[in-house]
């Protein structure tokens, strides 16, 4: 018969990994200063990928030549008005998909054979349909946020607890004010994440929609300076693409923040 | 005795192939506490489901009569074993959120949280309430409609035993004091004999009614030590051991 005899090793722990915003900046950071080192080294050629300095350098004469704010603004526009017209008609298809039958399999059929389309293949079809101008830019990135916003809002939707709605309706809560005080809260969080995968491939789409037809716009802009050479350009614009990508997490983490205080 | 009066007739349900209530007949006396036991899976939360509305029975029919309170909003009323209440709205929200139709609903919502000792919480989430205390939320909501008949799905049974007491000593009084139909379910026989003046014994599935006892005492002065009370409790548990045992086998050889 065997015997125990000491304390009780500490077997707990751990799987709770913890976010450290200094060690995300000071991972960037380092990486940067290593980048530039490198280049300052003569290990990396500057026409390859041109040093951090000489890309800020860059980007600060965007900056105060006004072209920057030129490419940023029609980006802007173009990124608030798709984004924004294919979120309002995603969760409203998605709510009609996750709440009643009648559209539950048309609908789920339609975003099953549309949503796997690359949708850049369809902006030559847009420009036949929508014209070279703001139009067929924007159905492109409508178009793309769309679909995944209606799958991730139908999902959101199929998972407000049940017990909650049948507790609506047990007072006699009226149908479209268990919507709107049941079932839009309850899959507000699923549809605040999907938030913020329908904002990447918005940014996606929105510079590949420029670069095919567009003389203003950041991908317009990436576009030209590759097709110059001038990777000091092309990588400052690139950096502020990745800024704005930023810029729209941070802004969707805000709005969690302020909207879902319950959590 | 005035008040609502539930009639259950002929009541049969089926999930599919899967009978589960048959032919339940049960009249629900006005200003009285019904309570429904039996083995698991018997249907008793079925049962309550049809009885409020909120499930289709595949044969039979439910009717009420009486008299409702002039200012009853929601005569039929859930109370939820899982309490129900929605994470993002505040207790006094929860609260308010059934009171539409009410024309002062802030004065009601004060009302209920005073009556189930809640006023200090009005603001709290529901996360920060202990199981307790949110199903007294969940009473709270159910009072603030001022409803005619109750129909409560095993409201304690989530909570811990000396919680359960507490609440158990506080809901009859209540019930006592306000004189409402009540339909309640449970499988705890101790709860069944401290609340119920009628208690339904249900078969296991497909439910049949099996016995029907009366205890004709009031709500108020009951306890769980009570001689009569004590022996109803082992009567119950003797007239549904041997379904409760059958259920539990039929669960174990339907997952193997």
């Amino acid at each position: 018969m065997a015997r125990l005899d000491g304390p009780v090793r500490f077997r707990g722990g751990g799987f709770a990994p913890r976010d450290n915003r200094w060690a995300s900046a000071g991972t960037l950071l380092g990486l940067v200063g290593l980048w530039q080192m490198a280049a300052s080294a003569g290990l990396i050629k500057s026409l390859f990928l041109p040093p951090p300095i000489a890309i800020g350098a860059a980007l600060w004469q965007l900056i105060v030549s006004g072209v920057l704010w030129q490419h940023l603004s029609a980006s802007l526009v173009r990124l608030a008005w798709g984004w924004t017209s294919g979120t309002f008609f995603g969760i409203g298809m998605g709510l009609a998909v996750g709440l009643w039958s009648a559209c539950r399999s048309p609908g789920m059929a339609v975003v099953a054979a549309l949503f796997p389309i690359p949708k850049i293949a369809l902006v030559p079809l847009f420009i036949v349909w929508f014209g070279i101008g703001e139009g067929s830019k924007i159905a492109t990135l409508a178009f793309g946020v769309f679909f995944p916003t209606v799958i991730a809002t139908a999902g959101a939707v199929d998972n407000v607890p049940r017990g909650l709605i049948r507790m609506g309706q047990s007072f006699g809560l009226s149908t479209a004010a268990i919507v709107r005080t049941i079932v839009l809260p309850g899959a507000l969080p699923a549809i605040l994440s999907g938030f913020r995968v329908t904002s990447s491939i918005a940014i996606v789409l929105l510079v590949a929609a420029e670069m095919i037809g567009a003389e203003q716009g950041i991908g317009a802009f990436v576009l030209s300076a590759g097709n110059l050479y001038d990777t000091d350009n092309l990588l400052a614009g690139i950096v502020v693409l990745s800024l704005l990508g930023l810029l729209v997490a941070w802004a969707i983490g805000q709005l969690e923040r302020a909207l879902l205080a319950w959590r | 005795m005035t008040g609502l009066r539930l009639t259950l007739t002929g009541i049969c349900h089926a999930y599919r192939d899967l009978t589960v209530l048959d032919g339940i007949d049960l009249t629900v006396e006005p200003g009285e506490v019904t309570v429904l036991v039996g083995p698991s899976g018997c249907g008793k939360s079925t049962l309550l489901g049809i009885a409020g509305g909120l499930l289709q029975p595949s044969a039979g029919r439910v009717a009420v009569d009486g008299d409702i309170p002039d200012d009853c909003l929601n005569p039929l009323t859930y109370v939820f074993q899982d309490f129900a209440l929605l994470p993002w709205r505040s207790v006094a929200d929860n609260i308010a959120l059934v009171l539409g139709k009410c024309p002062n609903p802030a004065a009601r919502v004060a009302e209920v949280l005073a009556l189930t000792g809640l006023t200090e919480f009005a603001d709290a989430w529901p996360k920060q309430l202990s199981g307790g205390m949110r199903q007294r939320v969940g009473i709270a909501r159910a009072l603030a409609v001022r409803p005619a008949c109750l129909l409560m799905d095993e409201p304690l049974s989530a909570l811990d035993a000396q919680t359960r007491d507490l609440l158990l000593e506080e809901f009859s009084a209540i019930v006592a004091r306000a004189g409402t139909t009540t339909l309640y379910v449970t499988h705890n026989l101790a709860e069944a004999v401290r609340l119920g003046q009628q208690i339904v014994v249900l078969s296991r599935r497909p439910g049949r009614v099996r016995e029907i006892v009366r205890i004709d005492r009031p709500l108020t002065g009951r306890t769980a030590r009570d001689p009569d009370l004590v022996a109803m409790e082992e009567h119950l548990w003797r007239t549904i051991r041997d379904d409760a045992a059958a259920a539990e086998r039929e669960r174990i050889d339907g997952k193997a």
